[in-house]
């Protein structure tokens, strides 16, 4: 019974690792500051478990080409980075294999470096799935995000306003039990039949009798 | 006699009610229609700001956001705080219509409405001032700018008129 079970749970995951496939992650965009330095991150989803084989690419396709080229490779449990391309001694491998993150970081960002960077990675038995791409637009100053600066005015006027409107009900409030209690430690009782007319008097705006 | 004068006041109370209520809500539908409809601009069949640069083609709109510059957003936190102001000051209308003491002013209401009446004036100002080297030559300021500026003096005039206005006895 058991080692029918067995073999039954065995056939299945054979199965359903050849319909699954590796989906590899990262980011969509990524906005930087020229000078800067910038993370790209790359993980991967697998129904294996992480080979010591695993590997991770980056390709690097700038604006306008056609063409990529490769930038870094990790193999073998070996960190390969560009040291003839557009980023030598820029490159630095970040990642962490066994935890399936095979993040890079570029330093010292330019304008030429606006492109579209891939990363594939393999994680054998598992080497069937797309690639991912992440974006990187370089910037000399970091653009205002939509609705930053509206959503900020707004905020703080009607904040504002609110705290107005507080402050008036709240000084309102104070000034009225202020006099009830100095009217109290005057008159003592004869003083409560006053306090009660005095407090219907105060809140509202006096009638004024001049004509328009 | 002295029922028909009463009769008269009455009649003239009401038609300056209803007047000013009318001249409020027109502002309000006026201050909603320019924060809203996104006609600053225009180019012939183009529409530009206030949110989004629309372009008609081929029979449909192609749009996209607007470029963010810091002042168009400053316009259009200005313009819908304008619009807010206005309702809550008709909302504070109604509100003081019934609870405020007889011969008393209306004074928050006034103060709503001259508020919104400066925010309105700030915005169009700013984009007065920051839209000649923001549009390109061919393009004619449309209809949504027009409607900002008759929106500045009918708003001051309706918070004038609620400063002045008295609860009847």
């Amino acid at each position: 019974m058991l080692s029918v079970l067995a073999l039954t749970s065995v056939v299945l995951l054979s199965l359903a690792s050849q319909i699954t496939a590796i989906v590899v992650y990262t980011s969509w965009e990524k906005h930087a500051l020229v000078g800067s330095d910038v993370r790209l991150s790359c993980s991967f989803f697998s129904w294996h478990w992480t080979s010591p084989d695993v590997t991770f690419s980056w390709q690097y396709r700038p604006d306008g080409a056609k063409e990529g080229i490769s930038i870094f490779h990790y193999g073998g449990g070996v960190a390969y980075v560009d040291n003839k391309g557009p980023f030598r001694d820029r490159l630095e491998f970040v990642g962490n294999p066994s935890r399936r993150d095979g993040s890079i970081l570029i330093k010292e960002l330019d304008f030429s470096d606006n492109g579209t960077f891939t990363c594939d990675a393999k994680n054998p038995p598992d080497i069937v799935g797309h690639s991912s791409s992440v974006r990187l637009l370089v910037f000399e100053k970091v653009p205002v995000q939509a609705g930053v600066v509206t959503g900020a005015i707004i905020g703080v006027v009607l904040g504002l306003l609110i705290l107005i409107v507080a402050i008036y009900y709240l000084m309102r409030f104070l000034v009225a039990r202020r006099v009830f209690s100095l009217s109290m430690s005057k008159h003592g009782k004869k003083g409560k039949g006053k306090e009660g007319t005095q407090q219907k008097q105060i809140p509202k705006v006096p009638p004024v009798f001049i004509s328009f | 006699m002295k029922d028909k004068a009463d009769l008269a006041t009455n009649l003239k109370m009401l038609a300056i009610l209803v007047a000013t209520i009318v001249l409020h809500l027109t502002d309000l539908t006026i201050l909603f229609i320019s924060t809203c409809a996104n006609a600053w601009r225009t180019h012939g069949e183009s529409s530009y700001d206030l949110w989004y640069d629309c372009t008609q083609s081929n029979g449909g709109y192609r749009c996209l956001w607007t470029s963010d510059a810091d002042w168009l957003q400053a316009v259009q936190a200005l313009m819908v705080l304008a619009t807010i102001f206005c309702l809550l000051s008709f909302i504070i209308f109604l509100c003081q219509l019934f609870t405020l003491v007889k011969g008393g002013r209306f004074f928050f209401t006034a103060v709503f409405q001259v508020l919104a009446s400066l925010f309105v004036m700030s915005g169009a100002i700013i984009y007065t001032v920051m839209s000649p080297e923001w549009k390109k030559e061919s393009d004619v300021y449309g209809y949504a700018f027009v409607l900002a500026w008759l929106a500045f003096p009918l708003t001051l005039i309706s918070g004038i008129i609620y400063i002045v206005l008295r609860k009847k006895k």
